[in-house]
């Protein structure tokens, strides 16, 4: 407490305290920042060994290595680690490190609610991982806990469960408020919105979904708490509720949460790519307004997940458009990705080759999510390995290889020390072949009809099967050569400039690399120079 | 560091920590005592007590550095206008979590219970239960035996009995104190103590009798109407809504009261009451909701 009172004269200038203390009680916006990171690679690596574990038993048809109930506690674990342990969390740390650089400010707005949000995480997931060695064993009910799974007939566990989703939603929200209100309050003087960039509007978006949103999942869990524990009939038809309004309840929060997942991605691939192309992004507004008519309409499609559960006809029409309707934004974007590159002098640095393969394979994966909004296609596509095949491949190759890229980009800026540029485009190609063998073969068994969330599969599915845990486990491994460039770079890296890329325009590149503990204390003026990244 | 060009960065700060902590205890506490509830011999219960605890004692520690900072003017007022827009953000955030409740009260009055009657296209919904008639309120559930209706609702009595009906005392109590306040707001900004201090005494009273009423709402809904959280769907709704709202509430009544004491400490100035003006805004978003949830829940 007395640190607080007393440390405001000087604390601006000297660097961060010394051993654990400076990790565990920052208020610094880097420090948080790189926390963040390495929770999110810590937990890839847990939630990765889960689907190596579900590869594993789908190798060949039949009972293999574990059991049943435990093959659904990995699923479940593995969904929900992935969305609220990996990918959220890597986001909120590029906003971290990104936002207040990128916005001339001098930290998050809200400093010491910025530390509280990161230290929730592990909290949270350190209760849900200790629910495998609890009785009952951890949640089994897959990551969407629809009921009557996720009540009356979820293990005891799911008590926990609850608090923890309610906790770690609380950190997200948190989190976001501080996002929105360095967005909205911190710029620079001449920062006008329309010259922010790109990173920073699709996070001052995602920012605003997840404060919308997260509270209704708050909600949902409330419900089942309720229901399991104090008599309430929300999701009993005999009480005269129903067990549908869940999944209502649920992807309400759930469809604006997969676009959480991928805002912020288009950020950082719009950056990579103007850099690496030497050429401004091609229709900056264009991109704002598509990122933001992308989130608008994400609150009125939530229903594409239910159409085989029961809905009247003009329901099925109505969200089955509605979710067509996304392409447009989508598109846009995508086509000024590639009018990005055109005639642009391009290099293909270990960046931007995992940008260039977010555009591409996250747009097969946009593609077969149009398949999937046609209602009566989706009777035949729903819960088959057709929708995890989609789901993955705007998640893995989206998402995710979008984290990676930035991870690339930023590293030398973050630490002071360039990566290894061949083992990265090892890495890249590594990563690129593993992830299409283990994805793409899903859609053939998918449309062939194997069904998801079973430890067990026809012999018709065998081939593909076994091609596909190949690639997972080849993915797998290439991820561990990832922490080692990491690492590397770190360690041994060679001393970064504080440009890094010749193309690359943003405040962020005016500072040293690493940048000083404390940057833009006194706000740059941008009144003069250009700001648009 | 004090000018109004700087922004104020905290030091390095141990409360946050201390209270993922707390959170932490929380999880374990809440989950292990509803888990062990019926049971004979358990002491999660201890764990909870100790995450208030400690939860409490770090809000207070935490509010209290942030006054303190305040007073030593380190907030420039571009960090005051941070606070104003985290606490927008956080009612937003308020207003979503309500919209839950909402959303699932609309789904089932227009959709699940009129299903469960067989309306609808598909039609087949009441093979389950022939005997079911979609009405609302439930008074009788579906599957009654397990899920026993109440025998009495909580609507509307008609305008000429309204004066026996506690949700209108509730309402008026709410909707006068929302008045009260920001008189007591005014009065503050006019410099005028003594009348800020009263009007919200007042407000916090009000506050306090709307908990009381709805504290005897619930005694009289279990006594003697057979309304309880188990009495099927309508039950559910009304308690899940009327009860979070009643949290709000009493979240609400507790942080202007802690607001009062504050004023009679000789806090808040004219041009520098942040810490009144956002209890004041809370109070306001429990009010506008308990506006709603009187027209959806009670009256129609």
């Amino acid at each position: 407490m007395s640190a607080v009172i007393e440390g405001h004269h000087d604390d601006h200038h000297h660097g961060p305290a010394k051993g654990i203390s400076r990790w565990l009680f920052t208020t610094n916006h880097k420090d948080i920042g790189s926390l963040y990171l390495w929770f999110s690679f810590i937990m890839l690596f847990i939630g990765g060994a889960m689907a190596m574990v579900i590869r594993a038993e789908l190798f060949e048809p039949g009972s293999q290595i574990v059991s049943p109930e435990f093959y659904n506690q990995m699923v479940t674990n593995h969904g929900l680690i992935m969305v609220f342990g990996v990918i959220m969390p890597a986001f909120v740390g590029f906003a971290n490190w990104l936002v207040p650089m990128q916005i001339g400010a001098p930290d998050m707005a809200l400093p010491r609610l910025n530390n509280l949000s990161f230290w929730i995480l592990p909290a949270a997931f350190g209760v849900l991982i200790s629910t495998f060695f609890m009785e009952g064993g951890a949640p089994n009910f897959g990551w969407t806990f629809y009921a009557p799974l996720s009540t009356e007939y979820a293990p005891p566990t799911v008590t926990y469960f609850i608090f923890a989703v309610h906790i770690m939603g609380a950190s997200s929200i948190m989190g976001s408020i501080n996002v929105i209100t360095t967005i909205l309050n911190m710029r620079a003087p001449g920062m006008t919105l329309m010259k922010m960039p790109l990173f920073v509007w699709t996070w001052l978006i995602t920012a605003y979904l997840l404060i919308a949103v997260m509270p209704v999942l708050a909600g949902a869990v409330t419900m089942m708490l309720m229901d399991i524990h104090f008599g309430t009939s929300f999701f009993k038809a005999g009480g005269g509720g129903d067990p549908v309004l869940f999944q209502h309840v649920f992807w309400f929060f759930g469809h604006p949460e997969v676009y959480i997942m991928i805002l912020p991605a288009f950020g950082i691939v719009s950056h990579i790519i103007e850099t690496f192309s030497r050429k401004p992004i091609f229709g900056y507004e264009s991109m704002v307004y598509a990122i933001a008519s992308i989130a608008l309409l994400s609150f009125v499609v939530w229903a594409h997940h239910m159409f085989t559960v029961g809905m009247p006809i003009a329901g099925e029409l109505f969200f089955m458009y509605s979710t067509m309707l996304i392409a447009i934004p989508t598109g846009v974007k995508v086509f000024n990705w590639l009018s990005t590159m055109f005639k642009g002098s391009l290099t293909f640095e270990t960046p931007m080759l995992f940008a260039i393969a977010f555009v591409a394979l996250f747009t097969i994966g946009g593609l077969s999510g149009i398949m999937l909004a046609i209602a009566p296609a989706d009777f035949q596509y729903h819960d088959t390995y057709f929708v995890v095949a989609h789901f993955h491949y705007v998640l893995v190759p989206g998402a995710l290889f979008s984290i990676i890229a930035g991870v690339y980009y930023w590293l030398p800026k973050w630490t002071g020390y360039m990566y290894d540029e061949f083992m990265g485009k090892t890495h890249f190609w590594l990563s690129f072949v593993s992830v299409n063998l283990t994805f793409f073969p899903m859609h053939f068994v998918g449309l062939a009809g194997m069904p998801r969330r079973i430890p067990d599969y026809a012999m018709q599915f065998a081939d593909y099967n076994m091609i596909v845990s190949v690639g997972a486990f080849l993915f797998g491994l290439s991820q561990l050569l990832f922490l080692y460039v990491v690492l590397k770079a770190i360690f041994y890296g060679k001393k970064a400039t504080g440009q890094v890329w010749e193309g690359a325009k943003g405040l962020e590149w005016t500072l040293d690399s690493p940048p000083a503990y404390h940057t833009f204390e006194t706000p740059p003026n941008l009144e003069s120079g250009e700001a648009k990244a | 560091m004090s000018s109004e060009s700087s922004y104020y960065v905290p030091d390095s700060s141990k409360l946050p920590i201390f209270m993922a902590f707390g959170l932490l205890l929380f999880v374990l506490g809440a989950g292990g005592t509803i888990n062990d509830l019926g049971k004979e011999s358990s002491n999660s219960y201890l764990l909870l007590m100790a995450s208030f605890a400690v939860i409490w004692g770090v809000m207070f520690v935490w509010f209290s550095n942030v006054i303190s900072e305040n007073n030593q003017k380190l907030y420039s007022d571009q960090l005051n206008r941070s606070f104003v827009h985290g606490m927008a953000w956080f009612i937003f955030s308020e207003v979503m979590f309500f919209f839950a409740f909402f959303l699932a009260l609309g789904y089932v009055r227009l959709f699940a219970v009129p299903w469960l009657g067989g309306d609808g296209e598909k039609g087949i919904t009441n093979i389950l239960w022939p005997a079911f008639e979609s009405a609302w309120p439930v008074m009788e559930t579906p599957d009654n035996e397990n899920f026993p209706g109440a025998h009495h609702n909580m609507n509307i009595p008609g305008i000429t009995k309204l004066h026996t009906w506690l949700p209108f005392w509730n309402t008026l109590c709410l909707v006068t104190s929302s008045g009260t306040i920001a008189l007591a707001e005014s009065a503050l900004k006019k410099g005028n103590r003594t009348s800020f201090k009263s009007w919200m005494v007042v407000t916090i009273s009000l506050g306090f009798i709307f908990v009381f009423l709805q504290g005897l709402e619930y005694y009289e809904a279990y006594a003697h109407m057979g309304l309880t959280l188990g009495a099927g769907i309508y039950g559910t709704t009304f308690f899940l809504l009327t009860g979070f709202h009643g949290f709000h509430v009493c979240l609400g009544a507790i942080i202007l009261t802690i607001m009062t004491l504050r004023g009679f400490n000789g806090a808040f100035s004219e041009h520098d009451h942040f810490g009144l003006a956002a209890g004041s805004w809370y109070w306001h978003f429990v009010d506008v909701v308990w506006i709603l949830l009187v027209l959806v829940v009670y009256v129609f």
